[in-house]
């Protein structure tokens, strides 16, 4: 296991090289660059737009530029923002911990609904209520996050119980810790119900196919006829089973995790990576857009490496070597 | 046994070279004959129909052009067909002639004292029916310079549901068209992948992965931003397109290729070699279209990811622009605050787009269950 595991992880360099040579070039091809804005401002001179060019190392080639930033990569410097003025890990470390923050809610929320709910479903399999959530479920993973986000944030300003989008109030600065953290949390409100409906309604369908799909077995059959209570039989011996490929999913949405939750930054203001990478692209920022990507792939990457570890650790008849 | 010979003998004489009917359905008629039995995902495709139905009619039923604009009219609430008010009781359907009263609050009033009458296949502005057939009929409108607004107008008073309707077209095809573009790339490369295996399958399957390593929407947003901006509508919604088809063939290239190094185990394999035909032609003819099931399930299933990719990139600005329009570029509008809350009628192309999601999965999952022998019943 542990073989296994180095080996996946020593994989994972070529992986890295790839992608960053591919966003590179995606990035490069893109016409224009951060200081085109500047060229056309007639009060910025040529001359400190060349001097720019030099300080940022733009007019060097192409893969001199690569190996630049890989080498500055390797040592977790990610090179400067452009548009910021500042280095890209002071902008990138404060926005990854508020989308970390943001997914942990959006995921907890998530989970705790979905699983009784599934559950429940699975009981009473086509049953009114069974069929009501399923179709709930239908619409709730066809919902674009950023229609459910528009849709409350709409119904926010309608009722007026939670602020419209945003992470933090004004007046965030002057409040006491206590203080903090629940205007925080209350920020969060909003965009934990969008999200939910649309991660929670995926989570609640494999729930329930997997919890039917062991209840067709035959120890089921045999735990009821041996006359377990039924409560006995759905939470001891069905349902420990039926978890298992939810704990595959829990991995691979883990990896998922940054990438799921960024349009719903940009539609409600969360001031995450997601947000960060829109603006950066829309600036040109190219540092800033190459270390959001690499970021992105490495979680997407590890969170799969947790996905196959947590399948071989609960479920034995797994084994890698 | 015993049935069919009951069957036979009840035959009547002409048709007597037949054999039994059970025994002679396509795969095409079983499949068919299961997805009967799923209300929900016949619903789903009755839906889809209705919606492929807008797609291609949409010039005759919208009743403005997608450039149609009334630009004293911005912002202006949905105006439905009524049958009475208080003038009295009419059969026929009509709206009221409005005039803006506050443009701070956009607020609009109804005067009952022009009463315009909805009428049908009326004479509007010309266009060619599946752009080739010239033609002036709507079918339905009001004679101007009464309105019909049937989803409210946009900041340039340009009719919601028509836009909605030429939006249509982009939202509902671009699936079709990634689809197109990513199964044949993807079925030539998994299946070469699988079938040669080892250090082909190893590059080739790295190769996919560098692609299915980088989120989603980060690769698209990325992408997108690469694209001219100073091109047509025509070309930006092909590029599109091709953008999707980059991030999607990787996932499903690496499905086909389990597939494949399953099938290529069988013994009708080894016979096809054995008779000496090449391994492009053993892929094609022999190996692919065993996953032809498969295949059909995952564009059911694959084309509402398209078209959540696209409204999502189109929302954000990236995707189908101005002038032109997108279920999410419709609703780009609705992302200014202020806006949405005075004319909250601009969520409506939401609803479009989870009717055609919804759909195309209810569809779907029904289609999987009815092409899956393993949940025949009978």
């Amino acid at each position: 296991m542990l073989q296994y595991i180095v080996r996946r992880l020593l994989q994972l360099i070529p992986m890295l090289l790839g992608i960053t040579v591919i966003s590179f070039v995606i990035i490069q091809l893109s016409p224009g660059d951060f200081l085109a804005e500047m060229r056309l401002n007639p009060i910025v001179s040529q001359q400190t737009v060349d001097q720019m060019r030099r300080n940022f190392g733009l007019d060097q080639p192409l893969y001199v530029q690569y190996l630049k930033w890989l080498w500055n990569a390797v040592r977790l410097e990610f090179g400067y923002s452009f548009a910021f003025q500042v280095p890209v890990t002071w902008l990138i470390g404060s926005r990854l911990l508020n989308s970390v923050l943001l997914n942990v809610a959006l995921f907890a929320a998530a989970w705790a609904v979905a699983i009784p709910l599934g559950i429940f479903g699975a009981r009473r399999q086509y049953s009114l209520a069974d069929n009501t959530l399923s179709f709930v479920a239908y619409v709730g993973i066809s919902t674009p996050v950023f229609f459910s986000g528009l849709f409350l944030l709409y119904i926010a300003f309608r009722t007026g119980w939670f602020p419209i989008g945003g992470m933090t109030s004004i007046d965030y600065e002057f409040l006491p810790w206590t203080g903090k953290v629940l205007d925080v949390a209350h920020h969060m409100v909003l965009p934990v119900i969008a999200y939910g409906v649309f991660g929670g309604a995926g989570l609640m369908r494999q729930m329930r196919a997997s919890l039917l799909e062991v209840l067709r077995q035959d120890y089921v059959r045999t735990a009821r006829a041996k006359g377990l209570a039924e409560r006995v039989v759905i939470n001891k011996h069905a349902v420990r089973n039926a978890i298992n490929p939810l704990i595959t999913i829990f991995g691979y949405s883990l990896g998922g995790l940054l990438g799921g939750s960024a349009i719903l930054e940009i539609v409600m203001g969360w001031p995450g990576i997601g947000k960060l990478l829109l603006e950066a692209t829309v600036q040109k920022d190219l540092y800033v857009v190459m270390a959001a990507l690499v970021i992105g792939s490495v979680t997407l990457v590890v969170g799969n490496l947790i996905a196959d570890i947590l399948l071989a650790l609960s479920d034995p008849r797994i084994r890698y070597d | 046994m015993a049935n069919r010979a009951v069957e036979i003998r009840r035959r009547p004489r002409g048709a007597s070279s037949e054999a039994p009917r059970a025994e002679l359905r396509t795969p095409a008629q079983l499949a068919w004959r299961q997805l009967r039995k799923h209300p929900m995902a016949l619903a789903g495709g009755a839906v889809l129909v209705v919606l492929y139905l807008l797609v291609v009619f949409a010039e005759f039923l919208a009743p403005y052009s997608l450039d149609f604009a009334d630009r004293e009219r911005f912002f202006h609430p949905p105006i439905l067909p009524r049958f009475a008010d208080s003038q009295g009781f009419s059969l026929r359907p009509f709206v009221h002639g409005t005039t803006l009263v506050d443009p701070g609050l956009r607020r609009y009033e109804a005067d009952p004292t022009r009463r315009y009458y909805l009428r049908f296949f009326v004479r509007g502005e010309p266009y060619r029916l599946f752009g080739l057939f010239p033609s002036d009929a709507h079918l339905f409108g009001v004679d101007p310079p009464g309105r019909i607004f049937l989803l409210g107008t946009d900041q340039s008073g340009r009719d919601q549901f028509s836009r909605i309707l030429y939006g249509s077209r982009i939202s509902m095809t671009i699936g079709l068209y990634a689809s197109a573009v990513t199964i044949p790339i993807g079925l030539l490369y998994g299946g070469i992948s699988g079938y040669y295996g080892g250090r082909i399958d190893n590059v080739m399957m790295r190769l996919a992965e560098f692609v299915i390593s980088i989120p989603d929407f980060y690769l698209l947003l990325t992408l997108s931003a690469v694209l001219p901006t100073q091109v047509g509508c025509t070309t930006r919604f092909y590029l599109i397109i091709l953008i999707l088809s980059f991030i999607g063939w990787a996932g499903f290239s690496r499905i086909i290729r389990g597939i494949v190094l399953s099938l290529k185990e069988q013994e009708y394999v080894l016979a096809a070699k054995a008779a000496g035909l090449g391994d492009l032609r053993i892929i094609a003819r022999h190996i692919l279209p065993q996953t032809a099931s498969f295949v059909i399930v995952v564009v059911t299933l694959g084309i509402p990811g398209a078209i959540l990719g696209e409204s999502a990139l189109s929302f954000i600005g990236f995707g189908i622009r101005e002038p032109c329009s997108s279920w999410g570029n419709l609703l780009t509008q609705a992302s200014n605050l202020p806006t949405l809350i005075l004319s909250p009628w601009l969520l409506f192309p939401g609803l479009f787009i989870i009717a055609a999601v919804v759909a195309f999965n209810v569809f779907g999952d029904g289609l999987r269950d009815a092409l899956d022998p393993r949940v025949r019943a009978g």
